[in-house]
């Protein structure tokens, strides 16, 4: 049962450290700042400003300088730092695959590793396969051999198969099968999808 | 995801001094399992070090035996020449485990680490032993399925969910750690994981702030006859329901020597040594195959959803024997 009485253990965090001595520190030189901060959370951000580490990586052939909270996965620097929704967020536990990216030529989930971890790595997204109007393709084999029907699993489905390509998994149909199973696909395109590996791999 | 503090040192010197820094320090080094747990705040460390830039990732193969550092990645591992042409059980049950986006992450000492993927650890809202301590096991009467049938007890039922761990507890790895007083250990792989007893908590006997910088293998003959058979809910992409690990060394067409371990059955590793002795100086054939499948399920405890297991582990080991001198 939950005890409703119980309140939470104090503790010093680092953050409540900064939001203290950030907020003593407005008492001691303008009072009449402590309300407006207040109001604005101020304290918050500037803690939270101080939080942020810099990342450094090349993304999609552009090298990006950001600022990103520790917890940050790589899933949501690209999606809500840097708006390349291309890559999307399927479970968020690494169990679907529709975060598949490459790294440094490799394909990951994206959604578990931390953004900082990445630092200084080369990063491609689904946005960055085709090269201006032109198509990648192992996309053009995709809709020619009807490899989705809804589309949310394909971005992942596309950089999984592009690699499974690169790495010589793509001799023959179990293999391909197997080393394709780190991407579902809930509309069941499977078969599609492993035509259009096919396709690319002979 | 509680917020921590972060850093990415240059050596294993750095690391440990990184780890002193907090007392709920944890290493990352794949992350596929440590973020999976701090999102769902059962792991909640307030500082990461990340090992990733630690020089551990060579393999070096002779005829004593391979070395394979800790932050070799699995897929690295799995595809390496010296362990397909020397160690391809290994390989084997490398490539049955997770995916391959997951297995271009995952390292080798990170794969030894995971924890369980018993759903009541996973469920914050339900009590668990191994999550927290005290409060009991929703797994024993629940849901249990995919729990053990040897080695658990009234704490824990839970089993490691690891399959390249069953290849080496197979083949007599050493675990090689750096503790945080830079002392260098050796550990046999059979005594790294523990059973969950009265501290389901802890899944194994790794010193806090040690760290696992390779793995050894010795030398064996057990690249002819091998198989890993992995038994699970869907073709490829699950944890194992049960997986049996088989090394024979044959000799005129009687078993010298044997090693049989199972995956999905414990809360580590679980070598069937009778089993394996009874092979011994038999004839490499269905028949002996048979009667070792019987004795290895001896001493299985079922729990109320989880019997089939021991037929899976029984039949399971004797196709795998076969398909070891097919």
């Amino acid at each position: 049962m939950i005890k409703s009485d119980e309140k939470e253990l104090p503790h010093c965090s680092r953050r409540n450290f900064l939001k203290q001595s950030a907020a003593l520190t407005a008492v001691a030189i303008i009072p009449a700042t402590i309300d407006t901060a207040a109001k604005n959370r101020l304290d918050e951000k500037y803690a939270y400003q101080l939080e942020l580490m810099p990342v450094s990586l090349e993304i999609n052939g552009v090298q990006k300088n950001v600022q990103v909270d520790p917890r940050t996965t790589l899933l949501d620097l690209l999606r809500e730092n840097l708006h390349l929704t291309g890559t999307k967020k399927g479970c968020d536990h690494g169990q679907c695959g529709a975060c598949t990216v490459h790294v440094n030529g490799q394909r990951i989930n994206s959604c578990l590793t931390l953004a900082v971890m990445q630092n200084g790595n080369k990063i491609t997204t689904i946005e960055g396969l085709a090269n201006g109007d032109q198509l990648h393709p192992m996309q053009k084999a995709f809709i020619k051999c009807d490899g989705f029907q809804c589309g949310y699993c394909t971005p992942g489905q596309i950089m999984s198969a592009v690699a499974c390509v690169a790495e010589g998994h793509a001799t023959n149909d179990e293999q391909i099968k197997e080393f394709m199973s780190g991407n579902l696909c809930r509309c069941g395109a499977y078969n599609g999808i492993a035509n259009a590996i096919k396709e690319i791999a002979k | 995801m509680k917020t921590f503090t972060f850093s990415k040192p240059a050596d294993i010197k750095g690391a440990h001094a990184a780890f002193k820094a907090n007392a709920t320090s944890q290493f990352i080094a794949g992350g596929t399992n440590l973020l999976d747990l701090m999102k769902k705040e059962i792991a909640t460390p307030a500082n990461i070090v990340d090992i990733n830039q630690l020089t551990l990732k060579e393999i070096k193969s002779d005829s004593k035996g391979i070395s394979i550092g800790a932050l070799a990645l699995n897929s690295f591992v799995a595809e390496h020449a010296d362990v397909e042409k020397d160690y391809p059980l290994l390989s084997k049950a490398l490539l049955a485990g997770a995916s391959a986006q997951i297995r271009n992450m995952a390292t080798v000492s990170g794969n030894m680490l995971q924890r369980t993927r018993c759903p009541y650890f996973y469920d914050v809202a339900m009590p668990c032993n191994k999550r927290e301590p005290g409060t009991g096991c929703s797994a024993k009467d629940g849901l249990n399925r995919m729990s053990a049938i040897f080695g658990a007890s009234e704490n824990c039922v839970a089993v490691h969910p690891s399959d390249m761990c069953i290849a080496l507890a197979a083949l007599d790895a050493r675990v090689v750690v750096q503790t945080a007083d830079g002392k260098e250990n050796s550990i046999p792989f059979t005594d790294f994981h523990r059973l969950p007893g009265n501290t389901p908590d802890r899944d194994n006997n790794l010193v806090k702030g040690s760290l696992i910088t390779k793995i050894t293998i010795p030398k064996n003959n057990f690249n002819t006859h091998f198989h890993y058979l992995k038994i699970r809910d869907r073709v490829s992409y699950a944890f194992a329901l049960v997986s049996v690990a088989v090394a024979l060394d044959i000799e005129n067409g009687k078993i010298k020597v044997a090693r049989i371990a199972a995956g999905g059955v414990a809360h580590k590793p679980w070598r069937l040594y009778e089993a394996e002795q009874f092979l011994i100086g038999k004839t490499a054939k269905e028949a002996a195959f048979k009667q070792a499948a019987i004795v290895a399920i001896k001493g299985a405890k079922p729990l109320q959803h989880n019997a089939f297991k021991i037929k899976l582990l029984q039949n399971g080991l004797e196709l795998a024997l076969k398909n070891a001198i097919a």
